[in-house]
């Protein structure tokens, strides 16, 4: 992991891309099981179905996990103060998520000094599914 | 429509002994393959007691409990139109695992918008460690969609 410091990251600074495979139904799975979501709409066709959808669909919490190991990649995880997100839209099967990040301020938080990231995670059509924000502690 | 009587109710709380096979096969399932997440040597080796917990982790700790899902029953949301709108982390300490979460939540707000064609059920919590110091605070927003 590359260490950053409060003097040299910028604001506009970009962390490296995280690009997720395509969702399929074995990740499905896994995190149903792992997450303990066992809600059978992410997992069940015949239930999606009958819910009047397609098919099933990604677990929220599966596509704000992909976010935070992007800033896990770029700072320590005790480093990590806060983590939010917005769910904007289905992440549906086949969808390759690329999760970015970008510094959007350098503030003081608490009398530490932070950096606040600007989070988003896009598929392959430019459709942004996850919109969020890190605030991370930087020495 | 969801009744307002709820915001202000406290869920029982809800415990989880944080197991490292849990951990591993959740680092499996969101493609986390770094060791300190994966292997004990390795997390031990860069200075941690057990495997670290990632971030988003503890929201199974309510999962697990069945504390989710009573929610959604409790306040007549039925699933196909259920939607998590928001989550929200902030950290205060690092857990481990073999570490036992407790999560204690309220309902903190319910709103509408869009004439009620959109329902909104904000809950926070509070995640304690069994020292009783506090992991993190988490803010979820369940949306349900008429």
């Amino acid at each position: 992991m590359t260490s950053h410091t409060f003097d040299t990251v910028q604001v506009g600074d970009e962390l490296p891309i995280l690009q997720v495979a395509p969702v399929d139904r074995t990740m499905l799975a896994l995190f149903a099981g792992a997450s303990g979501d066992h809600n059978p709409i992410h997992i069940d066709i015949d239930v999606a179905r009958r819910a009047g959808l397609p098919d099933v669909f990604a677990h929220g919490m599966l596509g704000m996990a992909w976010l935070a190991r992007l800033v896990t990649g770029w700072v320590p995880q005790s480093a990590v103060r806060r983590l939010d997100v917005r769910f904007l839209g289905i992440t549906h099967l086949g969808n390759a998520m690329q999760c970015s990040g970008r510094v959007a301020a350098k503030l003081d938080h608490e009398g530490e000094r932070c950096v606040r990231i600007e989070l988003q995670s896009v598929n392959q059509f430019g459709q942004v599914k996850l919109l969020g924000e890190a605030l991370v502690a930087i020495s | 429509m969801i009744d307002k009587k709820w915001i202000g109710h406290r869920f029982p709380a809800s415990t989880l002994t944080i197991e490292r096979g849990r951990l591993q096969f959740f680092a499996k399932a969101i493609g986390e393959s770094r060791p300190a997440y994966t292997d004990l040597a390795a997390a031990r080796a860069a200075g941690f007691p057990d495997l670290l917990v990632p971030p988003t982790f503890l929201f199974a700790v309510e999962l697990d409990s069945g504390t989710l899902e009573r929610l959604i029953t409790q306040l007549q949301i039925p699933i196909p139109k259920l939607l998590h709108g928001e989550q929200g982390f902030t950290y205060h300490r690092a857990a481990y695992a073999g570490d036992t979460v407790t999560v204690h939540s309220t309902i903190t707000d319910i709103y509408e918008k869009k004439n009620g064609a959109l329902e909104f059920v904000v809950k926070t919590s509070r995640a304690l460690n069994q020292r009783e110091e506090v992991v993190a605070e988490l803010r979820s927003v369940i949306v349900c969609r008429h």
